[in-house]
């Protein structure tokens, strides 16, 4: 149990980071000085999750290993791609604004439904982590629907934009309810519900898509997976090697 | 008192200029120049900086950039909003910067090379934004000078964080030593052009003066901002980069070396490291944005339209 929940707890942390990382590199290039802040505000909301989950995943981790000396950091900065439990949705790159869009949103409705759980779990320190989260994931969903909604509904070419951002990202949203052992384990000791985050995430997500005009896409029967257990896409690699390369470089080096 | 006294006489009594009141045409010309040049700036002064995010060597430092460099979003915001009070829109003032019309602060045109740059540039040009900008809290025109009190409160955190930056590093490594007294070899001489071109060389100081949009001459401000840097980088054990550096025991002042007014006036014209770089990165966000924009302009418009419908 203490390694599900070390393992689950870093792919809570890596998740956030991953997509935080992603929303970051639109700062200072989004398509209006409102929404550039925006999207950096939810980056840094992410991060800010990231942090809290992975000093918890620390503290474990030491507790496990009195050699180990764990940190955020280390936990960040220095483990390889197939270390890291992220889901591939969330390593995607950020494309046009409408996929980023379109990410935020599976990913946020996705979070808003498993923190709603979290937070009544027995674990204190991740029911707490996720008590808090909340506010920023419920601000989340709302933007990133919202987005969706005015894309969806606002020009032909927005539509057609956000369609293929739908149909590009959609074999990524399955990811997120195939159970990994780790999560398996924590799921019933923790009494979450799988089956209702999943039901809440698709009847979240088609009514939004339909008020954006929008279909979930028909013929989409098969979903990439491997991310929660390492196995990344090749965007990962880069984006860790540019996150890295200054711990990499100066090993030792405290910043 | 004709239109032109009264208005003077405001502000000899210090009384802010506000939206509806009468200006001068020139006043106000020189006012959306100066406030608008300073939205540009802190938008384009986000590339710079935005360059290191992805290469954050700390979650920590990573979150503190990041919060960093969109309060300068925040800053053109504020400073794009109060020019607006001036009859100009943000558009037409993107228009004017993407075009080369509107400038901006050169010293965003030069690169930042390594991770040090974060602290340099917090320490140093945030800290000559602050001298140029606490006075402009004070400025006669309301708006502009409200944002000011805003933008300068969060100048000074940045500069503190900046500062800390370099402090951790000179406390570190030989390789970061390195880096940090690298980065304020790059960065101490564009950041002492940031005020501009000396007294005899700035024409339009006087009238700037008495219209209260200037409070202080360049040069004052430049050698207020030479006296604080010669001492606070001994703190960090480390060098300004300018062998004539030395106290003037009888003026109670720094004297520093001749600034290379070459240098400055090439890249205010165009030719620095990365002038090409800032404004083409500007004018792409722009333009991969014109379809968003558009988009939501256009539901807006529906969404009216429909509540229009609902109400008849
Ligand atoms: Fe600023
Ligand atoms: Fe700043």
């Amino acid at each position: 149990m203490k390694n599900e929940l070390i393992d689950f707890t870093l792919y809570l942390a890596d998740n956030a980071l991953i997509i935080g990382h992603r929303n970051s590199e639109w700062c200072g290039h989004g398509p209006v000085l409102e929404q550039d802040i925006a999207i950096t505000n939810i980056s840094l909301d992410l991060i800010g999750q990231a942090r809290n989950f992975y000093q918890y995943a620390a503290q474990l981790i030491n507790e496990e290993n009195t050699e180990a000396k764990a940190t955020e950091d280390t936990l960040a900065y220095l483990r390889d791609g197939w270390d890291f439990k992220n889901s591939l949705l969330t390593e995607h790159p950020n494309g046009d604004w409408a996929q980023t869009i379109t990410r935020q949103f599976f990913f946020s409705v996705y979070q808003y439904y498993l923190y709603q759980q979290l937070q009544n779990c027995s674990n204190e320190q991740i029911a707490a982590i996720a008590i808090k989260a909340l506010k920023e994931v419920t601000y989340h969903v709302k933007w990133s629907s919202e987005w969706m909604i005015r894309l969806g509904d606002g020009t032909e070419e927005s539509n057609s934009r956000l369609k293929k951002a739908i149909d590009n990202l959609w074999m990524f949203t399955g990811e997120l309810f195939d159970l990994s052992a780790y999560e398996s384990v924590i799921y019933s000791a923790w009494n979450i519900d799988n089956d209702k985050i999943k039901n809440e995430w698709e009847s979240k997500v088609k009514g939004i898509l339909e008020e954006a005009t929008l279909e979930i896409p028909v013929n989409a029967t098969w979903h990439q997976s491997g991310g929660k257990t390492g196995t990344h896409s090749e965007h990962l690699g880069f984006l860790l090697a540019e996150m890295q390369s200054l711990q990499r470089a100066y090993p030792g080096n405290e910043w | 008192m004709n239109p032109e006294e009264i208005f003077q006489d405001k502000i000899d009594q210090e009384i802010k200029i506000e939206p509806k009141d009468w200006m001068p045409e020139k006043y106000r010309q020189t006012l959306i120049r100066q406030i608008s040049q300073h939205a540009h700036s802190e938008i384009v002064g986000m590339l710079p900086e935005g360059n290191w995010i992805t290469r954050a060597p700390s979650l920590r430092r990573k979150a503190i950039l990041i919060a960093k460099v969109q309060d300068e979003a925040g800053h053109g915001l504020y400073l794009y909003s109060a020019a607006e009070t001036l009859g100009i829109s943000r558009d037409e003032m993107i228009e004017q910067l993407h075009s080369g019309k509107a400038k901006y602060s050169s010293i965003f045109n030069y690169p930042t090379i390594t991770w040090a740059d974060m602290g340099a540039i917090g320490w140093l040009v945030d800290g000559a934004a602050i001298m140029n900008q606490v006075p402009l809290c004070r400025n006669s025109y309301g708006p502009y000078a409200r944002a000011m009190v805003r933008v300068c409160k969060e100048e000074s955190f940045h500069q503190r964080q900046g500062f800390e930056l370099l402090l951790h590093l000179s406390r570190g490594s030989e390789i970061q030593k390195r880096m940090c007294q690298d980065a304020i070899n790059r960065w101490w001489w564009p950041s002492v052009m940031m005020f501009g071109p000396n007294d005899d060389a700035s024409p339009h100081t006087a009238q700037s003066m008495k219209w209260k949009i200037k409070r202080f001459t360049n040069d004052e401000l430049r050698q207020k901002f030479v006296d604080i840097c010669a001492e606070q980088v001994k703190l960090l054990g480390m060098t300004l980069p300018d062998p004539d550096l030395k106290w003037n025991e009888e003026k109670q002042h720094y004297d520093f070396g001749k600034i290379n007014w070459e240098e400055f006036w090439n890249v205010v014209s165009g030719n620095g490291p990365c002038n090409k770089q800032r404004l083409d990165a500007r004018k792409k966000a722009w333009e991969e944005g014109a379809w968003v924009r558009e988009a939501a302009a256009a539901y807006a418009e529906k969404r009216k339209s429909r509540q229009n419908i609902q109400a008849a």
